[in-house]
Parts: structure tokens; C-alpha cells; sequence
């Protein structure tokens, strides 16, 4: 494989992808307002904020480890903009995912551990700021991250189970799962199992976005902004990117792993670069379809849960729906 | 065109320094959908370390002196004070009390006032406003 290919068309993913995700950010806040009878900042107000914190100094508190704290934010700027390019973006496919024979460097099961390493940044700069808020913060993150890991490894290997018993091709690969959707591979009864997975995909995707009720990690309102309580400037900017970036990855993979499907045989639009356009637009409808009930709909609906309440949705609540899901797709193959 | 960007994403600090607790509602209801200071792109946090905007109520108890003066240092530059209520400006009810060390011109650089008992929240977006102005206006001296 070219690697200048994948110098630049990672540059070039992670600037469009960073673009798009700041901008769905704003149409989401835009919505909740209207949901909520309000008018709303305007849907650049992520632009605004991220340039404003730029200009802002960044205080790096006497009692911090000063290496950690100033690394954190990095890490999990430069973990969250790598989903972009391990997760199909824009109806391509995915950059370091590997397509037509050429064999990728990681497949949906690494997404979903890459997924973990956001947090784990969040965490280590929580911990490192030497503030009982982020402190308390952290080990929230830590909580969240270990209760949501097992629905959201459920669903997804059950789906990459299924679909590996009609194909010999490793099934987690993203081209595969393109290939053989889901929904073309059950029946009645499989509908409802992959359906049910689906599900318990949203709420963890809403979990992972952090965002209310799963915001414990921050709540603004009890620990004064928790894990993130003493950053400022840059370093806070380089988070908040970095939490709209994962949002809109997350989403991303709910797409690639549940609606995989392409418009422009439909509509008959042929040629690389109008087809192009074409799925282009149609990933972002079903991006914006999957943010919106993910996380702008449930965020308006619910209050913020107790962590200990969040963690029993996760581990309990949601791995037995999950769990239901798999047995009835299984069962689906047996009758 | 950066200050566009700042006077447009205000964060705001809430800090209350003694007040009744009147000024403090009025802020809030400044938050609420029939005022949505949201549009404005104003927003609440909840660390100073977050904040572009102290608003700070109430007359400056003398246990607050500390404080006050340790949260004004915690905001990151630049940033602004807004004094809300007449509390803060001239001790208002609780003028020449035994327990107060403000007002909070006296502890902290203020650079907007907020007059009112409590101000009504239009008072305090006006004083927002107000607030772009001034930024507005040291942007300028520091060009020329
Ligand atoms: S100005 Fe009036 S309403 Fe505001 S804190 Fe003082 S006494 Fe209360």
C-alpha cells in the first residue's frame, strides 16, 4: 500500500471528519434547543468555542503531575481522530481498514478497543490534576468505561458471529460486514434479535458520547465539571474536540455495522465521483439519523443518572437485552 | 475576527459571594428557554478554570474575601467581572454591615455593573452586552 496515500488521506480524513463532527455538535445543541422551546446557538457555535479557548491561557495547577496532565490531552485528541480512519467515513472505505484484497491493519474489534482509549486519557488527566473533583470524575470515567464495555463487545460480536457462518472472510472486517448486511442474512426472528442489538448499540453509543444521562464523568452541576474541572485554554479545547470527534465516530460505527448500505445502485448514479457525492451525503443523513436518537433525543428526555444506576443499565440491564438479542439470532439459524 | 469568536462563546463563572440568593435566581432564569442567553452562545460552567465571565453577587462576606480573590486568580486571562445586584455595588440591605468586606469592587477588578434588587435578567444580558463593548473597546486601544 502507497503510504503517502495514507499520510495525506489521513490528514485529509481526520480535517473533513473534525469539520463535519463540530458541525453536528452544533446541529445537535441547535436541536435540543428547539426540543427544548428554545431558539439555540447557531449551529457554528462549536467553531466560535473552539477558537475562543485557543485564545484563553492554559493553567497547569501547582499540584498536578505536570507530564500526564499536559500529555492527556493529547492522547485523546490524537485516539479519538483515529477512529476516524479505522471506522468507514463519508460511504468510503475505511482508510487503515483494508478493501479489494489489500489487507487493512484493523477491523471493527479494534474499533471498539481504540474506543476505550479516549476515556483511559480522560482518566489519566483526571487523576493527574490533583483536583478531589476530577479525581472523583476519573474514577466515574473508569466505572462507565468498564460497565459499557460488555453490551457493546455483545453486539458487536454477535453480529460479526452471524455473519461469519455464511462467509469464510474474516467477518468483523468492515468490507464483510458492507457485503452481508444483517438484515439480508435472518429471518423474522433474527430481525427482532439484530433489532434488539441495535439497541443496546444506541444506548452504548450514547454512554460513549457522554453525554446526559450518561455524563456523570463531568456533571457540570454536582462536581463542578469533574474530570475536566482543571483544565483551561488549549488543553480544554484539544478534550472538547476530542468528545465531538468520538461522538461522531461512534455514530459512524453504528452506521458501518447496521446500515451498510449504499444508495447510488438505487438511484442509479454511475462513475466514481457523482457516486461519490451521492453515498458521501447519504453517510451523513445516517450519521445525523443515528446522533439523533443516540444522543440529541435521549439526552433532552432523561435527567442524569447516578453512576451507580448507569453502571446497572450497563452491565445488567443492557447485556441481559443484548444477550436476548444473541440468543434469538442464534435460534433464527437453528429453525 | 478572534474577537468575534471570544465575545460570541462566552463561558460564565456564577460566584456568589453572600448574596440573598435573589440575583442568583434571576441569573438562572436568564438560562431559561423565555431568555435562552444560549443563542448568544453564553453558557454556564462550572469551574472557573472554564470560565471567561465571573459573575459575582452579593456584598463580599468577610469569609469570602479569600475565596473571591483565589477564583478570580483561577480564571484563566482573558476574562471579565460582572457585578450583578446592588449588593455588590454599594452593600445595598446590608450597607455598612459588621460582616462585610466588600463591595467587590474593593477585592476584585470589576468592569461591568449590574444595578437592580435583583436586576431583572433582561438587566443582565444588557449588562453582557455591555460587556462586548468594553472588550470591543480595548481591542481597539490595544491596536492603536
Ligand atoms: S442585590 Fe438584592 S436580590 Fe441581589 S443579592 Fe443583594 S439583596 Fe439579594
Amino acid at each position: 500500500m502507497n503510504f503517502v496515500v495514507i499520510i495525506f488521506g489521513s490528514a485529509l480524513m481526520v480535517l473533513v471528519g473534525g469539520v463535519f463532527s463540530m458541525l453536528y455538535r452544533g446541529i445537535d445543541r441547535k436541536l435540543v434547543a428547539h426540543m427544548q422551546g428554545r431558539v439555540g446557538p447557531p449551529i457554528v457555535q462549536p467553531f466560535r468555542d473552539v477558537q475562543k479557548l485557543m485564545m484563553k491561557e492554559s493553567i497547569i495547577p501547582d499540584g498536578a503531575v505536570q507530564w500526564l496532565f499536559k500529555a492527556a490531552p493529547f492522547i485523546c485528541l490524537i485516539t479519538s481522530a483515529l477512529l476516524l480512519l479505522y471506522i468507514p467515513m463519508f460511504g468510503q472505505p475505511a482508510l487503515l481498514g483494508g478493501f479489494d484484497g489489500v489487507p487493512g491493519f484493523g477491523d471493527a474489534l479494534l474499533v471498539v478497543y481504540l474506543l476505550i482509549l479516549p476515556s483511559l486519557a480522560l482518566a489519566a488527566g483526571g487523576f493527574a490534576s490533583s483536583s478531589p473533583y476530577a479525581t472523583v470524575g476519573a474514577q466515574r470515567e473508569m466505572v462507565l468505561l468498564m460497565s459499557l464495555e460488555f453490551p457493546l463487545a455483545v453486539s458487536v460480536v454477535s453480529l460479526g458471529w452471524r455473519i461469519g457462518q455464511v462467509t469464510a472472510a474474516n467477518p468483523f472486517m468492515f468490507s464483510t460486514i458492507a457485503e452481508h448486511p444483517i438484515w439480508s442474512l435472518v429471518g423474522p426472528l433474527g430481525v427482532i434479535g439484530s433489532l434488539i442489538l441495535l439497541f443496546a448499540l444506541l444506548v452504548a453509543t450514547s454512554g460513549k458520547g457522554a453525554k446526559v444521562p450518561f455524563d456523570m464523568a463531568e456533571a457540570e452541576t454536582e462536581i463542578a465539571g469533574g474530570i475536566l474541572v482543571e483544565y483551561s485554554g488549549r488543553n480544554l479545547c484539544l478534550f472538547y474536540v476530542a468528545d465531538i470527534i468520538k461522538a461522531f465516530a461512534v455514530s459512524a460505527l453504528v452506521v458501518a455495522l447496521f446500515i451498510p448500505y449504499n444508495l447510488s445502485p438505487l438511484v442509479g448514479v454511475g462513475g466514481p465521483v457523482p457516486s461519490g457525492i451521492v453515498e458521501g451525503l447519504f453517510f451523513l443523513v445516517k450519521v445525523f439519523v443515528v446522533m439523533f436518537v443516540s444522543i440529541s433525543l435521549i439526552r433532552t428526555a432523561m435527567a442524569r443518572f447516578k453512576i451507580s444506576q448507569a453502571s446497572w443499565v450497563y452491565i445488567i440491564a443492557l447485556t441481559v437485552i443484548g444477550l436476548v438479542g444473541l440468543i434469538l439470532v442464534a435460534a433464527d439459524l437453528m429453525v | 475576527m478572534s474577537l468575534t469568536a471570544f465575545k460570541r462563546a462566552l463561558w460564565v463563572y456564577h460566584l456568589n459571594t453572600g448574596s440573598c440568593n435573589g440575583c442568583d435566581i434571576e441569573i438562572l432564569a436568564v438560562l431559561t428557554p423565555r431568555y435562552d442567553a444560549e443563542r448568544f452562545g453564553i453558557k454556564l460552567v462550572g469551574s472557573p478554570r472554564h470560565a471567561d465571565v465571573l459573575l459575582v453577587t452579593g456584598p463580599v462576606v468577610r469569609q469570602m474575601v479569600a475565596r473571591t480573590k483565589r477564583i478570580y486568580e483561577q480564571t484563566p486571562d482573558p476574562k471579565l467581572v460582572m457585578a450583578v445586584g446592588n449588593c455588590g455595588i454599594e452593600g445595598d440591605v446590608f450597607h455598612e454591615s459588621y460582616s462585610l468586606a466588600g463591595p467587590i469592587d474593593q477585592i476584585i477588578p470589576v468592569d461591568v455593573y449590574v444595578p437592580g434588587c435583583p436586576p431583572r435578567p433582561e438587566a443582565i444580558i444588557h449588562g453582557v452586552a455591555m460587556a462586548w463593548v468594553k472588550l470591543e473597546k480595548s481591542a481597539k486601544q490595544g491596536v492603536a
